[in-house]
């Protein structure tokens, strides 16, 4: 049984992404007791899905690296991944939260050292890198995962599988007989934190995206550019696995529609312009990168990354929505539309067409298990009707890494002061 | 002075002002953002002179003329595909139907426009007797381009006239001039009567 030792001053969060991440060593960095409920197996949430951030196309993994070294260190701090808040009851400083822990089927002797993965065979498709690729039954979710702890699919633990990771394993790390447990504690506090979800591409219907391989995501083009994902960094077709030299952005996949999402997604922009930059490094000269979009926003000292993107010459801005993405008899994607510099009728054939895919939250509206204000658009509003419950980055709107987590540490000084002031009305 | 000349005495340098008060749905105009969904999404779009897109550019540049007289708006066959796809949910066929309608009521339709030519004979069809004579209808339509177009049209659909006779979707004696509604009398006063409120409004500046 896990215990999680918790008073009416622990703070609660929930989601271990970024935000999570952030606001939960904020808080704890101060001295207050804080719970970190994730839903994954690992912390980091999407930002560790990325390969390079916009605007200094530095690496996530280096401020990921820092945030969890932070992590390690804090006693403050408790971490429960494969954990899911299933219900919040109570008021502004007296919470009593239930929290799901699925089963690993992997406890605390585990070394990473692989040898499980070795021994199974079932693969199933990889959720880290969006099903682009495959993973094993046994598996360790990326390479940087914290905890650097293995976990096994619930699929093979009853099958030959589960026996033969069991026998591999030398440190005695593998419990087949683990099983999903409810734990109830109090906390005075709760950030909710649980981030975004990219939009269902194959709702935008004219795009194609669920009847042509060769129409990707964003998020999907993130993790091919990765070295560690599962082209080995190659920008390539998925239908033929031929390079992807001719690469159409389509913005506003989703944003700023109300056929699907009402709002402006804000992250597209600036990532369509980064994975212009991998493109054009990747094939130089022979890059012939396109940009579909309705209009640009890159704000303040983004501003400067559009101008050096612009600056690229393999790279052409078309100023429209595209109306519709077809396939031509090779399976080349070709992007119909008007140009609105000059209402000229276009019709582009391409390698590889990516959906600058919009971000929605990654709860729906219904499914909060506590009661709290969503505005029209899902995310979470800042209202006093929310009592001790506090949203960090997207959970709250449509936010970039740099933003979320500065709205994250606004979020840890408000649940302090809630926290602190329940110790108050005790003492 | 023409209806025509009173309307741009009227709104004078503000031609967006002109459609949201007399424009059927006009005053959605100014919400378009131009993103061009909707010219890529016209199947009849190359047909067009100027995609809606463009039309709603030129209505706020003010370039009046060229809109009330274009042809673009006349192509519309409302497929409503451009209302469904639009991001912001302009009502694009109506506006196009709107936009065709007020060039109608200032006498602006380009000679000779087949949309507006069918426009007028279903309306004189329908006047006559309050229910639409789709005999006379068709018929008027085989021979609009002239005689000789007629008969070969006319000839080329004979069978299908056969068998709509046959299954009784046809009176051949509706050439006979035709059934009329019960009150034609009364259907005619209240078309005279909605006439005159609309002209009534659409003399008013401002609507």
């Amino acid at each position: 049984m896990t215990e999680v030792v918790a008073t009416n001053e622990t703070i609660l969060v929930v989601g271990g992404g970024i935000s999570g991440m952030t606001a939960a060593l904020e808080a704890a960095e101060t001295g207050k007791q804080v719970v970190l409920v994730e839903k994954r197996p690992y912390l980091g949430g999407r930002v560790s899905q990325l390969y390079k951030y916009f605007p200094k196309l530095c690496f996530p993994t280096c401020g990921l690296e820092i945030n969890q070294r932070r992590a390690k260190m804090n006693p403050n701090l408790r971490v429960l991944t494969m954990a899911e808040v299933m219900d919040i009851k109570g008021e502004k400083g007296s919470y009593t939260a239930s929290v799901k822990l699925s089963p690993r089927y992997v406890n605390e002797n585990c070394t990473a050292c692989g040898d499980c993965e070795k021994a199974v065979e079932t693969e199933f498709d990889d959720e880290y890198n969006y099903g682009l690729g495959k993973r094993k039954g046994a598996y360790l979710p990326y390479r940087m995962a914290h905890p650097q702890r293995y976990v096994l699919d619930p699929n093979i633990v009853e099958t030959d599988d589960g026996k033969k990771a069991k026998d591999a394993c030398k440190y005695d790390a593998i419990d087949l007989d683990m099983s999903e447990e409810t734990i109830d504690f109090p906390c005075g506090a709760v950030i909710w934190a649980t981030g975004w979800r990219p939009y269902d591409a194959a709702k935008i219907q004219p795009y194609s995206y669920d009847r042509i391989a060769n129409v990707i995501t964003s998020v999907e083009f993130e993790r091919m550019a990765d070295p560690s994902g599962p082209t080995g960094g190659k920008l390539v077709r998925p239908s033929d696995g031929k390079e992807a030299r001719k690469v159409a952005f389509i913005q506003c996949a989703g944003s700023r529609d109300r056929n699907y999402l009402l709002h402006c997604s804000r992250i597209c922009c600036m990532a369509s312009l980064k994975q212009c930059t991998y493109v054009s490094d990747a094939y130089g000269e022979d890059a012939d990168i396109s940009v579909y979009y309705i209009d640009i926003r890159a704000i303040d000292r983004f501003e400067d990354f559009y101008q050096k993107v612009k600056g690229i010459e393999q790279v052409k801005f078309i100023k429209s929505k595209p109306a519709a993405v077809v396939a031509d008899k090779d399976g080349n994607p070709v992007v119909h539309g008007v140009d609105t510099e000059g209402y000229k009728r276009f019709e582009d054939t391409h390698d590889l067409v990516v959906l600058a895919i919009g971000m929605e939250p990654s709860v729906d509206k219904d499914d909060f298990p506590v009661d709290i204000q969503i505005n029209r658009e899902g995310f979470i509003e800042a209202a006093p009707e929310n009592g001790g419950v506090f949203a960090a980055g997207c959970a709250s709107d449509a936010l970039d890494v740099n933003r979320a987590a500065q709205h994250a540490t606004g979020a840890a000084l408000r649940a302090i002061q809630a926290v602190t002031g329940a110790a108050g009305v005790e003492g | 002075m023409t209806a025509n000349q009173a309307m741009i005495e009227n709104y004078r340098n503000s031609f967006l002002k002109e459609v949201e008060a007399n424009v059927e749905e006009g005053e959605w105009v100014k919400m378009c953002m131009q993103c061009g969904v909707c010219s890529g999404s016209c199947p009849l779009g190359k047909f067009w002179d100027h995609p809606p897109q463009e039309i709603f550019m030129m209505i706020r540049a003010g370039k009046r003329d060229q809109v009330l007289g274009s042809d673009s708006m006349w192509m519309c066959t409302s497929c409503y595909n451009c209302i469904v796809r639009c991001p912001r949910e302009l009502p694009i066929t109506h506006i196009m139907h709107g936009l065709a309608h007020y060039a109608k009521r200032l006498g602006l339709v380009p000679a000779n426009q087949p949309t507006a030519k069918f426009a007028q004979k279903f309306w004189d069809n329908l006047m006559a007797k309050g229910r639409v004579n789709e005999l006379k209808l068709g018929l008027s339509l085989y021979f609009m381009n002239g005689f000789g177009e007629g008969v070969k049209v006319a000839m080329k659909n004979q069978k299908l006239g056969m068998n709509m006779m046959k299954a009784k979707r046809m009176n051949p004696m509706e050439i006979m001039g035709g059934h009329a509604v019960q009150d034609l009398s009364g259907f005619q006063k209240a078309i005279k009567k909605a006439a005159e409120l609309e002209d009534a409004r659409i003399a008013q500046p401002g609507g």
